[in-house]
């Protein structure tokens, strides 16, 4: 696992710009699965047939959070607007790269009030000493992600994009050990869910699944003076109840809970008061589907040092393994 | 059709009812067949074979609704894609009659320093039109009717026009120019599009409709090259040609689709510019979340002040994004890849 994560986060993939990230899970699910296509917004859909049971999305997102270039000026300095939730306070002093190989540092123009510290006082320097110099190497348009090389502390595991290569690993590891089922498991590996859950929602018009579950990080109450929030790091798979994208179908909420119990798998409740998923856009697709949760506990999302506790990742791969083998009569 | 006549047609969002009559004529004696929604877009096809390609401009402009008349016959009205800032001091048209009227606010002289410091809410401005009295008023407007900035289109300098409504006349014009070329390999499937304003909407059902396979949006779009902004605030500038998005809140323009337009325009020797900013949105963003989904990507035309009773665009900057977006249309070959 430890493996697949590294290689997963250490991808390169900010939202519209997942292909690296699409190539490398490709590699691995082609042997477990029977089809795979890729649609008009860039989703990977793997399908693994069963023996007439039901269509179940399961839902991983491919893109991280990260920058596009708006501007280079003449000394050849980039501006840049940020794609999906990005904090100018974490960006600062952060090195980028872009899919060239590219690299630059986040540097700020001077800002005496810490909270005038926006965005557009932000720009990357990739050490190019004017317009043209820079113009070789990027242009406007071009998106960079991060740089944080994948460290593992004990059961811990710190990297850029777990947000969601951590997802895309439950699902992969799913795809390998789930075997034979009566259900069609369709696995979506989703693109610009940052932006806006956009693979999602034309991945589950395409597919029309009778049950969608997303699988996504998700945001924790350890640490010190956090938010209030009743999920830990360790205590196991998170199933989600509700956040700011949807509220989960209660029966298949409760489906998963028995689900859990039955296996001895550890999970804890999650309510999440601000954040969405893309199973927000999958439960509103075309006439309504049955949609839920399983959330990775992550620490410090969307930064380039997100945590999560590599036992919950197991958790999480048994849960979802559990649910495609059971009836997901609801 | 003019840029001249579209801009001066009256048609701010729900109400784009002077505007599609005025395409649908132009549509009719080009020959070209369409059709229109339920939600007022008109949907004009041309081209039988070839994968479907939708093209989109927004009939609707920004403006005023009237909400309430006072019994002293002044009216009160809700801005609609228009900021509180631009509305003091400003002529309007009142409804189908076009009845002339002000926005008025106190004087100078009656003023308290911090008002003259700051902008005036919408909810204490009015439309004046010179009636005594609600019932005076209500012979010649009532509540619902919409107002538009009266503005006369006009060249400024030699290719430098002045008109309200550029955003999205400007794209209907482009679209309108597109219609009177002959392609071979794709179908378009045009579409003058209500209610962009106030939310995307007739986009949202025009591309249900279409279920295309590729989308363009055009636009009169964002230009900030004034005094006071640095460049790289800029987003667009007058005079560097057409526009092309990368990223904004709606879309992440599809990269295949921008490296053919760049390759087009390079190899035309159209100018071009990037759009550098990400924010904003239009109808590809519609377009591009319909039913599976498509890939899309925008061609605009810099307009300086858009979202104000005028704005001010070079016919130059036109005419590129007309080349661009007629060499985008005859280059179609089968569809795009992620």
């Amino acid at each position: 696992m430890k493996t697949l994560l590294t290689k997963l986060t250490e991808a390169y993939g900010p939202s519209g710009s997942e292909g690296p990230v699409r190539e490398l899970i490709r590699k691995e699910v082609e042997p477990y699965v029977d089809e795979i296509r890729v649609d008009a917004l860039g989703n990977l859909i793997c399908l693994k047939k069963g023996t007439g049971g039901k269509k179940v999305l399961l839902d991983a997102h491919m893109d991280e959070i990260g920058l596009m270039v708006t501007h280079i000026d003449k000394d050849g300095f980039l501006r840049y607007g940020t794609i999906g939730g990005v904090n100018p306070f974490i960006s600062l002093g952060q090195r980028v790269y872009f899919e060239n190989g590219t690299f630059g540092v986040i540097g700020s123009e001077r800002v005496d009030d810490p909270k005038d510290l926006k965005t557009e006082k932000l720009f990357v320097d990739i050490g190019a000493k004017n317009k043209e110099e820079a113009s070789a190497k990027v242009k406007v348009g071009d998106s960079a992600a991060f740089f944080q090389p994948a460290v593992c502390l004990g059961s811990r595991f710190v990297a850029k994009a777990l947000d969601d290569r951590a997802a895309c690993a439950v699902l992969i590891e799913t795809l390998k050990r789930v075997g034979e089922t009566a259900h069609d498991i369709y696995a979506v590996f989703a693109t610009q869910e940052e932006v806006g859950l956009r693979g999602a929602r034309v991945a589950a018009f395409g597919i029309e699944p009778d049950v969608g579950i997303a699988i996504d990080v998700t945001r924790t109450g350890d640490t010190p003076k956090s938010i209030t929030m009743d999920v830990s790091l360790g205590a196991g798979a998170a199933i989600k109840v509700k956040d700011s994208s949807l509220i989960c179908t209660p029966a298949l909420r409760d489906y998963m809970v028995k689900m859990a119990q039955e296996k001895g798998i550890r999970y804890q409740m999650e309510v999440l008061e601000a954040g969405g998923t893309d199973s927000g856009a999958i439960q509103m697709t075309k006439a309504g589907i049955p949609a839920g949760v399983i959330s990775i506990p992550c620490r410090y999302i969307h930064s380039p040092c997100e945590m999560v506790d590599l036992d919950d990742v197991e958790e999480c791969v048994k849960l979802t393994v559990a649910l495609c083998q059971s009836p997901l009569e609801f | 059709m003019e840029l001249r006549e579209l801009t001066s047609l009256v048609g701010v969002s729900g109400n784009e009812d002077e505007v599609r009559r005025a395409i649908m004529r132009e549509l009719e004696a080009m020959g070209v067949s369409y059709e229109t929604d339920t939600m007022g877009n008109i949907i004009a096809r041309k081209g039988d074979k070839g994968p479907r390609l939708m093209v989109d401009a927004h009939m609707d402009e920004v403006g005023l609704i009237i909400v309430h008349i006072e019994k002293s016959g002044f009216l009160r009205f809700y801005p609609i894609g228009v900021p509180a800032a631009v509305l003091p001091s400003k002529r309007v048209l009142v409804g189908k009659d076009k009845v002339p009227g002000v926005i008025g606010a106190k004087a100078i002289h009656l003023q308290e320093r911090r008002e003259r410091d700051s902008v005036i809410p919408v909810d204490q401005l009015t439309i004046d039109i010179g009636a005594k009295s609600k019932e005076e008023a209500e012979r010649k407007v009532k509540v619902g009717d919409y107002a538009v900035f009266d503005t006369e289109y006009e060249e400024l300098s030699p290719g430098i026009i002045k008109a309200k409504a550029l955003d999205d006349r400007v794209g209907c014009a482009l679209l309108l120019e597109l219609l009177k070329e002959p392609w071979e390999n794709v179908q378009v499937y045009a579409v003058f599009s209500t209610q962009e304003e106030l939310g995307i909407r007739g986009a949202k059902v025009a591309s249900y409709r279409v279920n295309p396979d590729m989308g363009i949006a055009l636009e009169g779009t964002v230009c900030a090259d004034i005094p006071g902004t640095d460049p790289e605030g800029y987003a667009t500038q007058i005079g560097k040609g057409a526009v092309l998005s990368v990223m904004d809140r709606g879309t992440i323009t599809h990269k295949g689709m921008l490296n053919q337009l760049v390759k087009l325009a390079t190899e035309n020797q159209i100018p071009f510019q990037y759009r550098e900013a990400t924010s904003g949105g239009n109808d590809a963003m519609a377009i591009h979340q319909a039913r599976a989904g498509c890939p899309v990507a925008a061609i605009s035309v810099p307009c300086r002040y858009i979202h104000s009773p005028f704005s001010v665009m070079s016919m130059a900057d036109f005419e590129a994004a007309r080349k661009l977006l007629i060499a985008f249309v005859k280059s179609v070959e089968g569809g795009f890849r992620p």
